[in-house]
């Protein structure tokens, strides 16, 4: 799975949750899912759920809370699927 | 207290197993249709009750009226109240809050809507399965909310930026009831401008299987599911599990004049006791000097005679009580069985709600009272012999009644409690 495909897939995951909508249009590796799409904090949890199902993979509590951008997620699920 | 101590609702919204939102409720009510169906995993799950009174087509209104991370945190329960509350809003003539506008708080409105059971879908199907299999970790963050005590009306208070008192109360099947009593004090007391008040139960072979083993749900009418609801029927045999919510929009009287509110009816009057469990009452009986004291103490907070009573929507539910509340309101209205005003159970339509049914059905009561009519009561033909002597009071048909101007509701529930309301007519 190549990088872009990842972070293809990881703002599908991450839209549904995002209150910001606009902020999506202008998505990167460095937006914030909490500052910059407005994600509800409590969420975060429920959105690497979603990422161990969609990757089939398992995210630890630590590599968990390091994941503040989209590119914290992009870089820890590829690390996890290569 | 509010200047005139006076309470009236400017807005309704319903979803019931026989028709969503109150246009569609009234005609299913002035027309008798029965909500109630077969369940097939009821069936495959042997239950002795395998009907049951569901709302139709609610994923569909879901996905309109709600986005979608909300709707991962709401179960049956959440999304059938949130859909009654949000459009008893709009009915009341308020837009809905935009999503993600954070500005539109208003510290006046409240809401009080309970449930009688809570959240055990979501604790039979996720909660229970995940933490016994050791993955707790998995359950993610919409559990709580879901099965907290409070998450319908913090659920609400989201999606409609309520800024008073905003809480879920919990008296059983008598629920939705106290809800609006509760809501019309708090208004009448001054504490709050507005309330959204109501009941909410989800649709759950959870929330069922434990009335299905005290043998208290109708088991005899499987096959014939729109004839299983009998309140007051010689053939009787149980209720039927329903599920849907009922909301009322109730504003203080100078609220809704002050904004030229079209208003759908006053609350003239309620009250909420207990039976304490004595004289014949225990957790699942109601004490009859309880009842009757209830109804006799709404009609005094109403200030108004018994006579005065039009109709009675009763809690009436299709089990051995029935003829027993018959005869309390006989003796509460100090009226004789030949002067018993109509009587009628909207359960014989859309089953029984449990914590929503309170609330519903005062959402049919105040439709009754907009279109001059008492609805029917379904399949008692075959009136119970012990009320036989009433039998005129009962409508098997609609009962236009042009002159409707007050109908009484009450609603108990375990644990021996009562609830009572009086609603009267607006003429705007």
């Amino acid at each position: 799975m190549t990088k872009e495909e990842i972070f293809t897939k990881v703002v599908e995951i991450v839209r549904p949750f995002v209150k910001s909508k606009e902020a999506l249009d202008s998505v990167d590796e460095n937006t914030n899912i909490l500052q910059d799409l407005k994600v509800n904090s409590a969420r975060l949890v429920d959105i690497i759920l979603d990422f161990e199902d969609a990757f089939d993979i398992e995210v630890e509590d630590e590599d968990a809370d390091a994941v503040n951008t989209i590119g914290d997620a992009v870089r820890l699920i590829g690390a996890k699927v290569s | 207290m509010s200047e005139s101590g006076r309470v009236v609702v400017t807005g309704m919204g319903v979803v019931t197993p026989n028709a969503n939102g109150t246009a569609a409720f009234s005609r299913a009510l002035r027309e008798g249709v029965s909500g109630i169906r077969h369940i097939p995993l009821l069936a495959e799950l042997k239950f002795g009750c395998q009907v049951a009174g569901v709302p139709q087509g609610i994923d569909e209104i879901a996905e309109r009226y709600f986005a979608a991370d909300e709707l991962r945190a709401m179960n049956s329960s959440h999304r059938f109240g949130s859909i009654a509350a949000i459009d008893a809003w709009t009915d009341a003539g308020y837009d809905r809050p935009d999503h993600d506008d954070d500005s539109a708080l208003d510290w006046d409105v409240g809401a009080i809507l309970g449930t009688g059971i809570g959240g055990l879908d979501t604790t039979g199907e996720k909660l229970v399965p995940l933490v016994d299999a050791g993955r707790v970790r998995r359950l993610g963050s919409t559990i709580v909310e879901q099965v907290m005590g409070s998450g319908v009306s913090a659920r609400i208070a989201g999606l409609l930026a309520l800024g008073n008192q905003v809480t879920s109360n919990s008296s059983a099947c008598s629920t939705g009831t106290e809800a609006i009593i509760e809501g019309y004090y708090r208004i009448r007391s001054g504490r709050a401008k507005r309330m959204l008040c109501g009941g909410t139960e989800g649709a759950s072979q959870y929330i069922w299987g434990g009335f299905d083993s005290m043998r208290v749900l109708s088991r005899k009418y499987n096959d014939e599911p729109e004839k299983a609801s009998r309140p007051m029927s010689a053939t009787a045999g149980g209720f039927v599990p329903g599920s849907g919510a009922g909301v009322l929009h109730l504003e203080s009287l100078e609220s809704a004049q002050g904004r030229g509110a079209r208003i759908h009816a006053e609350i003239l009057g309620g009250a909420i006791n207990c039976g304490g469990h004595r004289s014949g009452g225990s957790m699942t009986a109601p004490n009859p000097q309880g009842v009757q004291r209830c109804i006799r103490q709404a009609i005094e907070d109403a200030g108004i005679e018994p006579g005065e009573i039009d109709a009675i929507s009763g809690h009436l539910t299709a089990t051995g009580a029935d003829p027993r509340e018959v005869s309390s309101w006989e003796q509460a209205l100090h009226c004789s069985p030949e002067t018993l005003p109509p009587i009628t159970s909207t359960k014989s339509m859309i089953g029984h709600g449990l914590g929503a049914a309170g609330a519903m059905e005062s959402v049919a009561c105040i439709l009754m009272l907009a279109g001059g009519f008492v609805h029917s009561s379904l399949n008692c033909e075959d009136v119970h012999p012990e009320i036989e002597a009433y039998a005129d009071s009962i409508p098997h048909t609609a009962r236009e009644m042009p002159d409707l101007k007050t109908i009484i509701k009450a609603g108990f529930g375990f644990g021996d409690v009562n609830t009572c309301a009086i609603f009267r007519r607006w003429d705007n």
